[in-house]
C-alpha cells in the first residue's frame, strides 16, 4: 500500500469524528431564543459594528506575514541542503553561506528601519 | 530498527487498525492531559483540583465534553456562517492528521504481520508535520475572521502572527538535526540517535525548539491569543458547545504532537534512556511505547509547569523575542554547526584541536556581532512627548490615568473652600 494512504485514513477518521460531534451538538443542545444572546460579545457594551471580514487591521501583521514568507522559503531551501550536506562538502557549505548572507541583508535592513518594532 | 522500505507494506485491515489505535491514543492522551493539567496546577496553587468524577477525578475531562454537547449553540448574527462552521473542523482534523508520522516503537508482530509501530513514514515526514501544522493556523484565523466580532478578530490575528513567527524558529531548529541524521524521516532520525541523543549533541537546537514549541501551541507564558484580561477568549470567544470543544481538543492534540516531535527529534524517540538501554532486548517488542510515553509526558509536564510558574509576556516583548533573538541565534547556530562539519570533512578527524580553537573564535565573533547589533538598536529611545503643565483627568472625553511625569490639576471638591465662597466669608463648610 502507498505510504500516504494511512494519512488519508487518519484524516478521514478525524473528519468523521469532528463532523459528527459538531452536527450532533446542534440537536442535543437546547434552543432558547434571546436577541441579545446572538449579538457579538463585547463585555456587555453595544457591539462595535463590523463589516464581514473585520475591516481594517494593523499593517504590522502584513509586514510579519511578508517576513514569514521570506524565512519560510529559506527554510525550504535549507532542508534538502541539510539532508545531503555530507555529499556536497565545503562547496555546499559556502554556497549556502552566501545565500544566508544575502537573506540577512534585508533582515538587518528591516530591523534597523523599525519593521520589527511593535509599538 | 525499521527501515524506510518497511513502510507502506501493511494490508488495509492493519492500516485501519493502526489508524484507530493512533486515534484512541490521541484522544485518551488529551483527556488525561487536561485532567493532569488541572490537578498539577491545583497542587501548585495549594488547591486540590477535580477529584469527584471517577477515581482521582480521571473522568472529569470526558464528562466536561459530554456537558459541552448538551449546551446551547450560539452563532452570532454577524458571523459568516459557512466559514464559522468550517474553522473548528479544520483545526481538529489537521491536529489529528499531524500525528500520522510519530514513531511509537520498533517492529512488532500484529496478528502475524511484522510491522513498525508507526502509522506511516516517508522521506519528508517532518516537513509533512510542519505543513499540516501550518494548515491548522487557518482554522484559528478563519474562526476569528468569521465571527464578525472585535475580540475574536484581534485574537485570530495575534494567533496567526505568533504562530508563523515561532514556526520559523521551530523550522530552523530542525536543520541541525537533519544535518546530523542525514534524513527527514522520523523513523530514521530515531535510528540515528542510538549512540547519543540530539538533545545532548545539539543542545542549542533543542533549547530553541522547546521555546518555539510553547509559542507555537499558544501556551503560557506565550498564550497571548487567549489573553483573558485583554481579549476575553481570543479567536474562540464566539464559539460555544462542541464547536468550542473542537478548538480545545485541537489545542491539546497540538501540545501532544509537539511533545512527541521533541521526543522523536531530540530525545531518541522510543529508545530507552541511557542506563536502561544497556539491558539487551529492551528496545524491542511493545515495551518501547512506554519510553515514548514517558518522554512525551515529560514535555507535557513541562508545559503544565510553565503555565503554573510564569506570567504572560507583553505582545511586543513576545514578538521581539521571536524575531530578534530566536531567529538570529538559530541562523548563527546552523552556520556554526554546518561550518564545523564541512571543515571536519575537508581536513579529516586529525585536526581536532584546530577545530576547537576555530569553533571558539567563531563563537566569540558571532556573539560580538550579535551584541553589537543589539546595542545599536537599544540606543534608539522612543519619542516620549514630555507633558507640559497639569492635565485634566477628563482629558478630552474619557477619564484617563496620568502618564509618567504628569500630574493632575487640582479639582475643587465641596469640602474645600471654593474661591468665590471664601471671599464673601458668609459660607462655612457644613461639618467644619
Amino acid at each position: 500500500m502507498n505510504v500516504y494512504i494511512p494519512i488519508l485514513t487518519l484524516a478521514g477518521l478525524a473528519a468523521l469524528f469532528a463532523c459528527f460531534s459538531v452536527t450532533m451538538a446542534t440537536f442535543t443542545g437546547p434552543k432558547r431564543y434571546n436577541r441579545a444572546k446572538y449579538d457579538a460579545y463585547e463585555c456587555g457594551i453595544e457591539p462595535t459594528p463590523q463589516p464581514v471580514g473585520g475591516g481594517k487591521f494593523p499593517v504590522k501583521y502584513y509586514l510579519t506575514a511578508m517576513m514569514f514568507i521570506i524565512f519560510d522559503i529559506e527554510i525550504v531551501f535549507l532542508y534538502p541542503w541539510a539532508v545531503y550536506f555530507d555529499s556536497l562538502g565545503l562547496f555546499g557549505f559556502l554556497a549556502m553561506l552566501l545565500f544566508l548572507v544575502n537573506l540577512t541583508i534585508p533582515y538587518v535592513y528591516e530591523w534597523r528601519r523599525g519593521g520589527l518594532d511593535w509599538d | 530498527m525499521p527501515e524506510l522500505s518497511d513502510f507502506g507494506n501493511d494490508p488495509f485491515w492493519l492500516v485501519c487498525l493502526k489508524t484507530l489505535g493512533v486515534f484512541v491514543i490521541l484522544v485518551v492522551l488529551v483527556l488525561f492531559t487536561i485532567w493532569a493539567e488541572r490537578r498539577v496546577v491545583a497542587r501548585m496553587q495549594m488547591r486540590i483540583g477535580p477529584n469527584r468524577t471517577g477515581p482521582f477525578g480521571l473522568l472529569q475531562s470526558l464528562m466536561d465534553g459530554f456537558k459541552l454537547a448538551l449546551k446551547e449553540e450560539i452563532i452570532p448574527v454577524t458571523a459568516h456562517r459557512a466559514v464559522y462552521w468550517l474553522a473548528p473542523l479544520l483545526s481538529a482534523i489537521t491536529a489529528f492528521a499531524a500525528f500520522a508520522v510519530i514513531p511509537f516503537g520498533p517492529e512488532v508482530s500484529i496478528f502475524g504481520v511484522i510491522t513498525p509501530l508507526q502509522l506511516t513514514d516517508f522521506p519528508q515526514s517532518v516537513l509533512y508535520v510542519l505543513a499540516v501544522a501550518s494548515i491548522g493556523i487557518y482554522g484559528l484565523v478563519l474562526a476569528g475572521w468569521s465571527s464578525g466580532s472585535t475580540y475574536p478578530l484581534l485574537g485570530g490575528l495575534r494567533s496567526s502572527a505568533q504562530m508563523i513567527s515561532y514556526e520559523i524558529s521551530m523550522g530552523l531548529s530542525f536543520v541541525a538535526v537533519f544535518l546530523y541524521a542525514g534524513s527527514m524521516s522520523t523513523s530514521q532520525i530515531v535510528s540515528s540517535q542510538q549512540s547519543l541523543w540530539f538533545a545532548v549533541l545539539l543542545a542549542p537546537s533543542f533549547v530553541i525548539y522547546v521555546t518555539a514549541m510553547v509559542g507555537e501551541t499558544n501556551r503560557a507564558p506565550f498564550d497571548l491569543p487567549e489573553a483573558e484580561s485583554e481579549l476575553v477568549g481570543g479567536f474562540h470567544t464566539e464559539y460555544s458547545s462542541l464547536k468550542f470543544a473542537m478548538f480545545f481538543l485541537a489545542e491539546y492534540i497540538n501540545m501532544v504532537t509537539v511533545s512527541s516531535i521533541a521526543t522523536t527529534l531530540f530525545l531518541g524517540g522510543w529508545m530507552a534512556p541511557w542506563p536502561l538501554s544497556l539491558i539487551p532486548g529492551i528496545n524491542s517488542g511493545w515495551l518501547p511505547m512506554l519510553w515514548w510515553l514517558a518522554k512525551t509526558m515529560l514535555f507535557i509536564y513541562l508545559f503544565i509547569w510553565l503555565r503554573g510558574t510564569l506570567p504572560r509576556l507583553r505582545y511586543d516583548q513576545f514578538m521581539a523575542f521571536g524575531w530578534r533573538v530566536l531567529i538570529p541565534v538559530s541562523l548563527l547556530w546552523i552556520v556554526l554547526v554546518s561550518g564545523l562539519r564541512a571543515i571536519r570533512e575537508e581536513m579529516g578527524d586529525t585536526s581536532n584541536t584546530m577545530l576547537a580553537v576555530g569553533a571558539i573564535i567563531l563563537a566569540v565573533l558571532l556573539g560580538l556581532l550579535l551584541l553589537a547589533t543589539m546595542r545599536r538598536t537599544r540606543v534608539r529611545e522612543p519619542d516620549i512627548v514630555e507633558p507640559t503643565g497639569p492635565l485634566s483627568p477628563q482629558a478630552g472625553t474619557f477619564p484617563v490615568p496620568p502618564l509618567p511625569g504628569q500630574t493632575f490639576e487640582y479639582t475643587p471638591r465641596s469640602r474645600q473652600p471654593v474661591a468665590g465662597a471664601t471671599t464673601s466669608g458668609s459660607q462655612e463648610e457644613p461639618d467644619a
